[in-house]
């Protein structure tokens, strides 16, 4: 007994700072983007690797602690607004409205990018989260399953005021991949790729060039609000800039 | 987790650290948070040098993103930035660099940069072409607020704009109104940012010349 106790205190600083990491193999494949790319008609992902669950408050924490430059007194603001991690109680100390196992928001893509970077990995392309988020627990592509899209959508219809849960909690999809929906939102590596003018060539002409901005956003699913919701919000973001319900995790490449 | 995976992994690690310098690292007390020099971005330009942009502080800067191949609006970019040249006095000038940043190094060697320097008769004392590498492309975009995604074909959808940055490397203006025409404002930006003791003309579209 005292044993285990002694095991458990051993055990309980490291459960408390960083969770597991868990990385996904996700097989090479083609799906039809919710999106309408006006080049590729059937997006192609290469085999990658996929963290199982969104990084939580201790893996960033445990982050800050190694990369001290980017603990919200020291980072500089054109990589963090100044919203970044202001529901910590402090710069390396987390509080009662952060705790590890929840999921970490209010972190800007360079912050991201420079977590995955620390792990030897990257943040997943828009392509990449979007192939593994297609599946629900039993089906790779889930997405014409109407119940799988009423469950999103009551997600999305939750008050986000609400604490969030922790990470890891739902059941994995087909793939093994937790929390792709019904948690937080992620950013991805190309978050800025989305909403691109199509031809923005017309000197002068600044509404032309948002008619054509929001053009390029078409869609080729337009039942699919699952994904459109975040296409908007991803597209709408600079990267220095935070939410309260943004989150991430990474991937990697297959050698 | 095997032990090899974990050693190539630190492998790769160490070598990017070696390749590019870790953005986020000891950043300049003296330099404003927001400026993107807070980024160290390594460019090698039309003549195969490399140089750090931080190097660049001190000095105001026209930058933008392009990449040579680019059929319709990058050449619309530089026509603005030659607009932007021509609409200032010899002295102005003096104060004002140009930095074209490309998004595809792979393709924009320092050859097929100065191919195009020549080609657009581009003065390489005041305008530099220059390509990052390629990891750090989607950086410089992110602290530049440009938006660009690859295509398919090679080509890329991305905005283009004309940013000006600042002594300190803050990006003070921008600009959409890309062409052969400059943009006034922007135009009053620039002289602004060359000249900061000068005060502003206002321009408003209503007025006209004598």
């Amino acid at each position: 007994m005292q044993r285990l106790a002694a095991m458990l205190l051993l055990a309980l600083p490291v459960a408390a700072f960083a969770s597991d990491v868990v990385w996904v193999q996700m097989p090479a494949g083609s799906f039809r983007s919710a999106l309408k790319y006006e080049d590729v008609p059937i997006t192609q992902v290469a085999a990658f690797e996929l963290q199982k669950r969104p990084v939580s408050n201790g893996d960033f924490l445990a982050f800050l602690r190694a990369h001290p430059q980017w603990q919200s007194d020291h980072v500089a603001s054109v990589f963090a607004e100044p919203r970044y991690l202001s529901h910590w109680s402090g710069p390396t100390t987390l509080g009662s409205e952060a705790l590890p196992e929840q999921p970490v928001t209010q972190v800007s893509w360079f912050a991201a990018s420079a977590y995955c970077d620390a792990e030897g990995a990257r943040l997943p392309t828009w392509s990449e989260w979007e192939y593994a988020a297609a599946a629900d627990e039993t089906q790779l592509d889930a997405r014409t399953n109407p119940a799988w899209r009423e469950r999103i959508l009551g997600w999305y219809s939750r008050p986000s005021n609400r604490a969030l849960p922790r990470v890891g909690l739902q059941a994995a999809n087909a793939y093994g991949v937790q929390d792709l929906h019904g948690l937080v939102w992620e950013w991805t590596a190309d978050y800025s790729s989305l909403l691109i003018a199509s031809d923005n060539r017309n000197q002068g002409d600044a509404d032309r060039l948002k008619f054509c901005g929001a053009g390029a956003l078409s869609m080729n699913d337009r039942e699919n609000y699952a994904v459109l919701m975040r296409v908007a919000m991803l597209s709408s973001l600079n990267g220095k800039d935070t939410t309260t319900n943004l989150g991430f995790r990474c991937a990697r490449n297959v050698e | 987790m095997n032990t090899t995976h974990l050693i190539r992994g630190m492998l790769i690690l160490c070598c990017l650290t070696l390749a590019a310098p870790a953005f986020g690292t000891t950043p300049d007390a003296a330099l404003p948070g927001d400026s993107v020099y807070q980024l160290p971005v390594v460019l090698i330009d039309q003549d195969g040098k490399g140089f750090d942009w931080r190097s660049r502080r001190g000095e105001p800067q026209l930058v933008t993103m392009f990449y040579t191949a680019c059929p319709y609006m990058c050449p619309l970019i530089v026509d603005a930035g030659k607009s932007i040249e021509k609409a200032l006095t010899p002295a102005q000038l003096g104060g004002l660099r140009l930095l074209f940043i490309s998004m595809d190094p792979t393709n924009d060697t320092p050859a097929a940069l100065l191919a195009l320097a020549k080609q657009r008769t581009l003065d390489t004392t005041r305008w530099t072409l220059a390509s990052p590498q390629e990891s750090a492309v989607s950086t410089v975009a992110g602290v530049l607020g440009v938006r660009y995604r690859k295509l398919a074909s090679g080509d890329f959808n991305h905005t283009g704009e004309l940013i000006l940055l600042d002594r300190e490397g803050r990006i003070v203006a921008r600009t959409e109104k890309i062409g052969s025409k400059a943009d006034p404002e922007f135009l009053a930006a620039v002289e602004q940012a060359i000249n900061p003791s000068q005060p502003t003309l206002k321009v408003k579209p209503t007025e006209t010349s004598r």
